[in-house]
């Protein structure tokens, strides 16, 4: 059970728009906000096409799709999260911005508001610092893609109250997720042990210990994993591994999370992953080649 | 491809029936030797040099230790080779074939065909310590232990999240309690003393396992 009715999310990336088909699915009403509505209709054109997929697929029907779309809503007024619950910030993973964005909801929201991050690699206690509302503060870390992973880490911050986490909690489950308990730690549990695996098999590339397509196929058959480390960084982007990497290592200067060279030279030559045809395999369209 | 068979014993490859030994003839162009006396039945091999291929089953040590090496230059028909297994688990369908840096391809290639013929899957890698798996899934595993340790998240709670979040079969603490903390202790250890890093180095509760088991 839950008190939380309203919900809003601040950030419409990626990671926003999926929290809010989670939120609006469960039958919460779900505000989304950005500061552009380029940003907000990108967002709203997603979410329409995965809905519609939803419904070619059998899971939902149209009236339910139809539903869920007029609970959810977009705004690029801050003011109009002030009747949530609970606002999930998905906001750049800043914690300059992140304070920011907190400063202005603690503004408008009322006090009963619970904050939540759905920061990877930042200290929950630190962003929630600089919310205004340290107690009523909480980490809520989705999975990517959010609409489709059960997953959630949920970490307290150091001024936490009790009844604020167990109400985030509840909530996490209302929303029909799974959440896991941890430790406000930088990576959580999740980024902290697959950042440093990544490294890892990169680093196995860079010493010719194998070549990628040997070392995805031992993991996979060796380990049962879904995907090779390095085909998992071709789909995620070695600028995205690259940003979250660093993220993690000047929190923890672990010599694991140091992000290997080969990194920033497939950078600069534009050798990003899927998106630009090339990383550690290379793609045309979506067919995998020198696997 | 007709391959010859010889056991020495105490395989960790093969402890038990499979079609891989099966397979094998009484000579063949081809010779596989596994068991924990591979290495000495390796050096009385008649014609080694004519053969197409010679594969060794391999512990931990290095194909060099074998072979011998010189000037990065070595490479022969002599591979190694290891399935890869998890402590007492039963062994997975990977093989890990050592190459050197001037291996024949002909070689090679017989190795991966008979491999494949038998239903097995083969990776190959340079002569590393801890090949592909061991090298790479060791420090997660010892991190996962600590982390346990510090109180990161309970033990479900670091196999759940894992599991949903990455897809892995099984978490790592019931992965290791599983398949024996002490032989993790093991593969560990060594690794650690050959490579020096820090990661390597045996978790605690591998430390304690591998103490228990000992006293016993």
């Amino acid at each position: 059970m839950t008190d939380i009715r309203t919900v809003g999310v601040a950030g419409s990336g990626t990671m926003g728009a999926g929290i809010a088909i989670v939120a609006a699915r469960a039958g919460f009403k779900t505000i989304v906000f950005d500061t552009g509505t380029d940003a907000l209709e990108r967002a709203r054109g997603q979410t329409e096409g995965f809905f519609a997929k939803s419904v070619e697929r059998g899971k939902l029907t149209v009236a339910q799709v139809d539903a869920i779309m007029a609970s959810l809503s977009g705004t690029t007024d801050i003011a109009a999260l002030s009747a949530c619950d609970i606002v999930i910030e998905a906001v750049f993973e800043d914690l300059k911005v992140k304070h920011a964005v907190c400063a202005e909801l603690d503004r408008v929201c009322a006090p009963h508001t619970i904050f939540a991050s759905n920061t990877s690699t930042l200290s929950i206690t630190e962003i929630a610092a600089g919310s205004g509302r340290e107690d009523r503060f909480v980490g809520m870390h989705f999975c990517l893609p959010a609409q489709l992973m059960k997953l959630v880490e949920m970490s307290p911050g150091l001024k936490t109250s009790d009844e604020t986490f167990r109400a985030a909690w509840d909530f996490c489950k209302a929303m029909g997720q799974i959440p896991v308990r941890t430790k406000d730690n930088p990576g959580f549990i999740l980024n902290y042990f697959l950042v440093p695996f990544h490294n890892d098999a990169i680093r196995l590339v860079e010493a010719g210990v194998a070549a990628p397509a040997e070392i995805d196929r031992a993991v996979k058959v060796g380990l049962g994993y879904p995907m090779g480390p390095l085909e998992l960084l071709d789909l995620v982007g070695l600028d995205t591994h690259l940003l979250v990497a660093e993220a993690l290592y000047a929190s923890t200067h672990e010599p694991r999370n140091a992000v290997p060279p080969l990194v920033k030279r497939m950078i600069a030559a534009g050798q990003l992953g899927r998106k630009t045809g090339q990383g550690f395999y290379t793609y045309r369209g979506n067919a995998m080649f020198g696997g | 491809m007709i391959y010859q068979l010889i056991d020495t014993g105490n395989s960790r490859s093969f402890p038990g029936a499979h079609p891989f030994l099966e397979k094998a003839e009484a000579s063949g162009d081809v010779v596989v030797i596994v068991g924990e006396n591979a290495a000495k039945s390796l050096q009385t091999l008649a014609q080694a040099e004519s053969r197409t291929a010679i594969l060794i089953e391999l512990g931990t040590e290095c194909l060099g230790v074998h072979t011998g090496e010189g000037h990065g230059r070595e490479g022969s028909n002599v591979l190694g080779f290891a399935r890869f297994r998890l402590g007492s688990a039963e062994p997975t369908s990977l093989v890990e074939v050592v190459r050197q840096p001037n291996t024949t391809e002909t070689a090679l290639a017989a190795a991966r065909e008979i491999f494949e013929a038998a239903g097995l899957q083969v990776a190959i890698c340079g002569d590393f310590d801890g090949r592909i798996i061991d090298r790479l899934v060791r420090p997660y595993f010892n991190a996962a232990l600590r982390r346990l340790d510090e109180g990161l998240a309970t033990a479900d709670d670091l196999d759940t999240t894992l599991k949903l979040g990455l897809g892995y079969p099984e978490g790592p603490i019931s992965l290791l309690e599983r398949t024996g903390l002490e032989h993790h202790h093991d593969v560990t250890q060594a690794l650690f003393e050959a490579l020096g890093d820090p990661a390597y180095a045996s978790a605690r509760r591998a430390r304690v396992a591998k103490t228990r088991r000992s006293t016993k």
